[in-house]
This record gives C-alpha cells, sequence and structure tokens, in this order.
C-alpha cells in the first residue's frame, strides 16, 4: 500500500517536473550565472595568487627549513656528545695508564725503602747479637770463676766438715782438675 | 486502484508538496524583475558566500604564519598540499605553475558544495550553466596551451605511435572523439551528481510529514527522515570526491597538454 501510494506520488512528481522543466535549462539566467562564476573564479584566483598560496607556500618552506636546521643542529649536538664522550673515555684511558706508572713507582720506591730498612735492621740485630754474644761470654767467664771459688769453698768447708785438713792449695788443684775435666 | 488514486491525489492538495527542482530555481534577491547579466541572485550570494569562505580560511587562516600552526591555518595548509601534491604528482614539476588555477578550480566547487548542502541553500555546482563554464574553460585552456607549447606535436596525442599502423587512423577518430567529449563529461558529471543528491533529498523530505496526512505516515515518515540522513552522510562525501574529480581531471588534461607524447 505504501510502496503503490508512493509510486503514484513519484509518477505525479516526475510528469509535473517534465511539465515545468529542470531550472538548470532555462536559458534565461546562463548569462547571470556564468557573469557571476567569472567574477567568482577571477576573485578566488587572484586572492589565492597574489595572497593566500604564497603566504601558505612561505610559511610551508620556513617550516621545512627550520626542521631541517633544527635537524642539523640536533645532529651536530649528537656529534659533539660524542666526540665528549670519546674524550672522557680518552682521559679515563690515560689517567688510568697514568695511575698504573706512579703505583708501580711508588711499589718500587716502598720496596727500596723497605729493603733498606731490612738491612738497617738486619745490620742492627746483628750489632745486638754480637754485643749480647759478648756479653754472654762475659758473663759465662764471671759465672766459671765463681763456679771454681763457690766449689773451692764448698770442697774446704765439706773437707774441713768431715774432719779432713783443708789444705788450699791442694783443694783448688783438684777443683781445677774437675772443673777442666 | 480507484482508491489509491484518491489517496494520492488527497496527499498532494492536503499539504504533501513535490518540489524537489524547486530548490535549482534561480530568482533575483531584491525585487522581481526579470534577470539581466548583472541582476544579484540567490546563485550570486552562495558563490560569492564560496568566495568569502575560501578567503577566510585560506587568507585570514594563514595569516599568523605560525610555525606550528593553527587549526585554520592547518587546513588552508592541507589544502594547499593536497592539491599541490595532485598537480605535481600527475602533471610533473613543470606543472606546479597551473597550481594556482587548478587550486581556484578545486575550492571554488568544494566550498560550492558543502555549502550547498546547508539546508536552504543552493547549490551553484548544480548548474550545468555553472560546470560547464569550468569545463570548457579548462578544454580551452589546456588545448590551447598545448597547441602553444607543442604546435602541430601536440595532434601526436591522437596518433599512437606504438599502436600497428593500419589501426592508427581508427584510434585517432576515437581519441579525437574522446578528446572533445571530455568537457562535456567534466560539467556534466559535477552537475549530475550534485543535482541528483539534493533532488533525491528533497524527495525523502517531501514525503517525511506523510504521518500528519494519513495512517500509513506511521511507515513511510521513519523510513524518510532516515534516507534522508544517509543520503545527506553521502551527500558529504560527494561533495568533496566531485571536486576532487574534477580537480584530478583538470589536472590529467593539463598532463596531456604538457606532455602529449605520453
Amino acid at each position: 500500500m505504501a510502496t503503490t501510494t508512493t509510486t503514484e506520488a513519484a509518477t505525479e512528481v516526475a510528469h509535473e517536473g517534465a511539465k515545468a522543466g529542470m531550472p538548470q535549462l532555462d536559458p534565461t539566467h546562463f548569462a547571470n550565472q556564468i557573469f557571476w562564476l567569472a567574477v567568482t573564479l577571477v576573485l578566488i584566483f587572484f586572492v589565492l595568487k597574489l595572497v593566500a598560496l604564497p603566504r601558505i607556500g612561505g610559511t610551508l618552506a620556513t617550516r621545512r627549513g627550520t626542521i631541517i636546521n633544527d635537524l642539523a643542529a640536533a645532529e651536530e649536538l649528537k656529534q659533539k656528545v660524542a666526540a665528549a664522550e670519546n674524550a672522557y673515555n680518552d682521559a679515563l684511558v690515560s689517567a688510568r695508564a697514568e695511575a698504573g706508572k706512579i703505583v708501580t713507582a711508588a711499589k718500587a720506591d716502598i720496596q727500596l725503602d723497605l729493603n733498606a730498612a731490612i738491612a738497617k735492621a738486619d745490620a742492627e740485630i746483628s750489632a745486638k747479637a754480637e754485643e749480647s754474644a759478648g756479653r754472654i761470654g762475659e758473663i759465662r767467664a764471671g759465672a766459671q770463676d765463681a763456679i771454681s771459688e763457690v766449689a773451692k769453698d764448698t770442697a774446704g768447708e765439706l773437707v774441713a766438715a768431715l774432719g779432713g785438713q783443708s789444705d788450699a792449695a791442694s783443694i783448688t788443684a783438684a777443683v781445677n782438675a774437675r772443673l777442666k775435666g | 486502484m480507484k482508491r489509491k488514486i484518491d489517496v494520492a491525489g488527497e496527499a498532494h492538495s492536503e499539504g504533501l508538496s513535490f518540489h524537489p527542482l524547486q530548490q535549482f530555481e534561480v530568482h533575483p534577491l531584491f525585487g522581481d524583475g526579470p534577470i539581466h547579466w548583472y541582476t544579484i541572485t540567490n546563485a550570486t550570494v552562495w558563490l560569492l558566500l564560496a568566495a568569502i569562505c575560501v578567503i577566510g580560511v585560506f587568507v585570514l587562516g594563514s595569516a599568523g604564519r605560525k610555525l606550528v600552526p593553527s587549526r585554520m591555518q592547518s587546513v588552508g595548509e592541507l589544502g594547499y598540499d593536497f592539491v599541490r601534491n595532485m598537480v605535481v604528482d600527475v602533471t610533473g614539476e613543470d606543472g606546479a605553475k597551473y597550481f594556482p588555477m587548478v587550486m581556484t578550480l578545486f575550492l571554488t566547487i568544494v566550498f560550492s558544495n558543502i555549502l550547498g548542502l546547508l539546508p536552504g541553500s543552493f547549490s551553484p555546482t548544480s548548474h550545468i550553466a555553472v560546470t560547464a563554464v569550468m569545463g570548457i574553460g579548462v578544454f580551452l585552456f589546456v588545448t590551447l596551451l598545448g597547441l602553444y607549447k607543442h604546435g602541430m606535436h601536440f595532434l601526436g596525442l591522437f596518433w599512437m605511435k606504438d599502436a600497428p599502423l593500419i589501426l592508427r587512423p581508427v584510434i585517432a577518430i576515437i581519441e579525437l572523439i574522446s578528446y572533445f567529449v571530455r568537457p562535456v563529461s567534466h560539467s556534466i558529471r559535477l552537475a549530475g551528481n550534485i543535482m541528483a543528491g539534493h533532488a533525491v533529498m528533497k524527495v525523502f523530505a517531501a514525503f517525511a510529514p506523510m504521518i500528519l496526512i494519513s495512517g500509513i505516515g506511521v511507515l513511510v515518515t521513519p523510513v524518510s527522515i532516515l534516507a534522508i540522513t544517509a543520503i545527506y552522510a553521502l551527500e558529504v562525501l560527494v561533495a568533496f570526491i566531485q571536486a576532487y574529480v574534477f580537480t584530478i581531471l583538470t589536472c590529467v588534461y593539463l598532463k596531456d597538454a604538457l606532455h602529449p607524447g605520453h
């Protein structure tokens, strides 16, 4: 029902349209439309050509230039950074080498000092040891005398205590013989 | 059958008005007199509005010349790049000096098409008088440019050197016909597309108030409104695509004029 009504109405529309004709085909206003189209086209053309397009083109070119410059600057900075990093690394390497050298030299110095100190200490020790040995010899000699003295005294006293005649000379000879013995 | 006719007749008399072509009528803006070539009509208004929009977007919008563009400036730059790349891609670098001309055509058509989509407006591009002037203008321009640049060599466009000798005259005739049909198809394509879309929308719009008249309207009215929405969306697409098609064909014709040797 709806579709049939639509078709009927559309047929009538088409009929009316054919009767009235398309406004597009009415030649009475062709001149008017062409004239105003020409005015519009000329207006837009000159506005675009003289103002808008050079300006927009200029803006785009400036932007492109700025971007290229910025990229170049960034590239330059990047290279500078790389150079700085290399310099830093070089400095680090040379500083390490320097430090190694200093350590080696210091080690050698210390070794020399150490050797000297050891030699000095050795000398002192041997001097002390000799001195000690001398003193020990003295003490030992002193002790020998004291022992023979004590032995003579003791022997004299023992002989006297046992009721013998203590003859100092024979006791001394006997003790000396024993001590040697 | 008799009843059906009655329904239709009744609907018409009670207010469903079918005038899908009324929107294309040209009438004087002031008074009611005859239309002289200088009379300011509704067509004049919408053409000049298109020009004002072009100036607004491309002159005022670009006035800032900002490195980081504002929105309007961005639109202008997009349009500039779009058409310029089209011209250079199709015609080569030597076609770049015709860029302002191509840009003028593109912007005039695209803004007329879009302004024509406003309810109650008028589409200058739906008129064959307007599109024919542009189509024939492009045709004459590229033909004269080709003859001026290449002289008789321009006619090599019709003489296929890589075709067999016997076929060459036949091909030349076909090429010649297709060459002269160019302005016709060029202009009728644009006017026809715009006119058809607007007329269809108007037909559906006429059916929309059916609900006030007849019970059938319960079905017809929502369908009509949905159809108007869908066709409007399609027309927005068509507004751009037809402007693009007109422009790219202009570029192709320009390429033939600049490099007739293919």
